[in-house]
């Protein structure tokens, strides 16, 4: 593939009248912005939900008007019950997992900047892009649509586990519609997911202007490339389970439900399914998962840091983008470490535990090429390298908790506990959630044609910062303590001592969740009164800064690019432009 | 500035998470099972490793940040390159998961690769939303049948047994607590009415699931006599959060007139 193509690229006239632009567009700029926009609405939704489950848990008797008025049977009076408050916690996990930390880093950004990054006018398949923007909202009404109707959302966690999730509403409430409209929301992101990688994948490979060999691919372009091919795979499995699982919820059909169960006295009519089949299907997804949330964030985080150090990052783009491909390719064989205790072969979990314990090797490796690319360099302090500084850190804290969860014998104490919800926050939660901010306060500029407030933007960012270590340093080492995850109660005799420990979290999460109106502040302010955007704010050297700030409707104004350079030509301050004919600086 | 400010707080973090973790301000409680020490072991061996990558990482994060901020020095690379760091990863890295995973694997066999002691006290139990039972043979050493249709919360048939036509059952004791004797090996088989569950004791260092359809045996040996939890950690529906019963550890003498009183009021 050394030969790129221009005879791809995709045209289609500019649109004309307000849906056309706006709405039902095929521009893939237009696109990013709304999927951008969908993720920030779920995050906001997401985090009043975990606001109201922090509350409940700290202080249980305490009324939340909102919530009553939500749903006066979930919550009488404001006050929630366990069920309420299983539903909203299983609603947090999807609308984050999916609407937003799958949603934002890879559909977000990579929409908008994935075509201008490769040269092109737009993505592969426009109209397939379209469509794949609005099946993820459709997939997010369904979502939304459980909060409203009678018997609330499902309550089995974002895992739903079978039969829990698969026996209907014999299993008690929350069972009931709501769990069919999330397998349904579910199977709509699937579908999009799998259109929106296809078109990451085709565009990458064939749309690339002249000169541009993958080996000058800028590093998020690689990490958004990387992460196509892993949800093509993933989320093709992920698919049917979620039909399977309608189908045993409304065909009467029996994949995940064994014979022989029985609900309030009656034994019910299934026989032959495997619960276990459920739990390897859904983690032969969700494993890759996590790495599909985070394999966008390496990709953001290592092409911002090369701007803001300005230099290189060690080894070039070739140790971080095998790192990036070694990781995704081992994540399909790492995911029976979720199911260690499950009752699966214990044999098979030594199988499982060594390729999870090699996998933070290439996991190492990058973290090693980004804290030991700021070794003697020249480091701007603005607020996308904040995040990415930020990121780096977190990752850190969550990714050592890895060890502990890799291995059958340590995670046969740890396994449910909230030691793993304090890890994956950190690891999948937080890092991609401070990559996708990187990437929010980098690319503003270009998408929006205007600065962000460098003030509010570090302001944000400090008390994020402090706060996310509160809350979940505090959730991470409480597992020691044997705190069981999913408990609506703190009401066994170990878990009483933890309420303080669960107050302190609940404070910090209240405080960093208000921090995130700044951002919202700084972002609504910006968009229509921030300083006018230069083309090139950051110095930086890839394509979308060639280009005017917001881009045209075809990216480059009719102009045929052709590039000579990868994209870290840093030399303090010196910097070569990827289509610059100039002499290299960075010699990479 | 900013970059100094970033890297102490960092080592503030750090330096208080370590604290956290050294002073065992939220850790595990005293184990009491036989093979526990081996997964004691292996946690405090995984901490180590983990705990010396984590503080490394952020201080050498910490440091570079506080170093290199600013315009005023001139660019480096680190000597050598990116191959040190990949060897470092692969070597160091890769020697620490290879032994984590050799050392581990003898705590996981323990619990898991060994057969039960054929000497060892059967106990079947069930979990259902939101209860756990308990079911001993009685005098016969054999467990009746179950037959799920049979199974009536109403008249307290919670394991489904035929007590009418299956001499094997008429003797089983079932029960609401988990009563064992100390220092003899238990056996317990593990199987769901409904959905999944979990048994959970800290103090035992076991958690196992309970899969419906499955019966999944699991084997151990209590060295304290106590009274401890059993909770459910799987989640099974709105009543998980209050999913418990009780696991005393008795002396043989106590535990035989536990059985006993058991047995009378079936």
């Amino acid at each position: 593939m050394a030969q790129t193509s221009v005879r791809a690229v995709a045209h289609h006239a500019p649109p004309q009248g307000f849906v056309r632009k706006y709405i039902f567009s095929v521009d893939h700029k237009v696109i990013g912005i709304q999927y951008l926009t969908l993720s920030l609405v779920a995050a906001f939704v997401g985090m009043a939900l975990s606001w109201a489950m922090r509350v409940h848990l700290a202080w249980p008797d305490v009324r939340i008007p909102l919530l009553g008025w939500l749903s006066p049977a979930g919550a009488p009076g404001g006050v929630m019950t366990p069920e309420y408050y299983l539903s909203l916690m299983t609603m947090h996990g999807t609308i984050m997992a999916f609407f937003v930390l799958t949603a934002a880093p890879f559909a977000g950004f990579g929409n908008f900047m994935l075509p201008i990054h490769v040269g092109a006018a737009d993505m592969a398949f426009p109209r397939l892009n379209m469509s794949s923007f609005w099946v993820t909202f459709v997939g997010f009404l369904l979502a939304c649509a459980t909060f409203f109707i009678p018997d609330g959302p499902p309550l089995s966690g974002w895992t739903a586990y079978a039969p829990l999730s698969a026996v209907g509403p014999v299993a008690g409430p929350g069972q009931g519609w709501g769990q069919n409209l999330w397998g349904l929301s579910i199977a709509m992101f699937c579908i999009a997911s799998l259109l929106g990688a296809l078109n990451f994948i085709v565009t990458t490979l064939d749309l690339r202007t002249k000169g541009l060999k993958l080996s000058r691919l800028p590093l998020a372009t690689w990490g958004w490339f990387i992460d196509a091919w892993v949800s093509l795979l993933a989320f093709a499995v992920l698919l049917p389970t979620c039909l399977l699982l309608v189908l045993d919820r409304l065909g009467g059909t029996s994949f995940f439900i064994p014979g022989g169960l029985v609900f309030n006295d009656q034994l019910q009519p299934h026989s032959g399914g495997s619960p276990l089949l459920f739990q390897h299907l859904f983690w032969f997804f969700g494993h890759p998962e996590v790495y599909i949330i985070i394999l966008p964030a390496f990709g953001i985080v290592s092409h911002i840091m090369p701007t803001f150090i300005r230099k290189p990052l060690v080894g070039g783009w070739k140790v971080i983008t095998f790192s990036e491909i070694a990781v995704g390719t081992l994540s399909f064989v790492v995911w029976g470490h979720h199911m260690f205790v499950s009752g699966m072969s214990p044999y098979m979990a030594m199988v499982f535990s060594v390729p999870t314990l090699f996998i933070t090797i290439p996991s190492i490796i990058a973290v090693l090429v980004w804290v030991f690319s700021l070794y003697g360099a020249n480091i701007r302090f603005a607020t996308p390298l904040l995040y990415s500084l930020g990121f780096i850190s977190l990752f850190i804290s969550g990714g050592i908790g890895g060890f502990f969860l890799a291995q059958p014998s340590t995670d046969s104490y740890l396994h449910a506990t909230s030691f793993v919800v304090g890890h994956f926050h950190f690891t999948m939660g937080l890092s991609a959630i401070f990559a996708t901010f990187a990437g929010f306060y980098y690319w503003f500029p270009k998408m929006f044609g205007r600065m962000m407030n460098e003030k509010l933007g570090k302001l944000h960012f400090w008390i994020t910062f402090v706060g996310v270590y509160c809350i979940f340093m505090t959730m991470q080492l409480t597992g020691f303590a044997g705190a069981v995850r999913r408990y609506s109660a703190l009401v066994d005799d170990f878990m009483i001592p933890l309420i303080p420990a669960n107050r302190f979290m609940t404070v910090a999460a209240l405080l960093t969740g208000a921090a995130q109106f700044i951002f919202l502040y700084n972002a609504i302010w910006s968009r229509f009164k921030g300083r006018k955007a230069p083309d090139n704010p950051w110095g930086a050297t890839t394509l979308e800064w060639d280009t005017t700030s917001p881009p045209p409707f075809d990216n480059f104004g009719g102009r045929q690019l052709t590039v000579y350079h990868g994209p870290m030509e840093y030399d303090g301050e010196a910097s070569v432009m990827q289509t610059s004919p100039e002499a290299s600086v960075a010699g990479t | 500035m900013v970059g100094k400010v970033f890297a102490v707080v960092v080592i503030l973090i750090t330096l208080v998470t370590a604290y956290c973790v050294i002073a065992h301000v939220w850790w595990m409680p005293v184990d009491i099972s036989v093979h526990g020490p081996k997964i004691d072991h292996q946690i405090e061996e995984t901490m180590l490793a983990a705990g010396v990558l984590f503080v490394a990482g952020q201080i050498v994060l910490a440091a570079f940040v506080f170093l290199y901020g600013g315009a005023r020095n001139k660019l480096r690379q680190i000597p050598g390159g990116a191959k040190p760091l990949v060897i470092f990863a692969f070597v160091i890295v890769g020697a620490e998961v290879l032994a984590l995973s050799a050392i581990g694997s003898k705590a996981w066999g323990a619990v898991y690769f060994e057969a039960p002691d054929p000497g060892s006290i059967h106990i079947d139990v069930q979990a259902g939303q939101f209860a756990y039972y308990f079911r001993y043979p009685g005098p016969d050493g054999t467990f009746g049948a179950l037959h799920p249709e049979l199974i009536n919360e109403g008249t307290s048939n919670f394991f489904g047994l035929d007590t009418d036509h299956d001499p094997d059952a008429k003797d089983d004791i079932v029960t609401a607590e988990l009563a064992i004797p100390v220092n003899k090996p238990i056996l317990l088989t593990l199987h769901s009415k409904d959905v999944g569950h979990s048994f959970d004791v800290r103090e035992l260092r076991v958690q196992q699931d309970f899969v419906p359809g499955l019966v999944i045996p699991i084997h151990f040996t209590a060295t304290q006599t106590g009274r401890y939890e059993i909770v459910c950690t799987q989640l099974c529906g709105l009543g998980h959060y209050n999913m418990k019963a009780y696991l005393s550890v008795l002396s043989q003498a106590d535990y035989d007139e536990w059985l006993k009183k058991q047995a009378a009021m079936q």
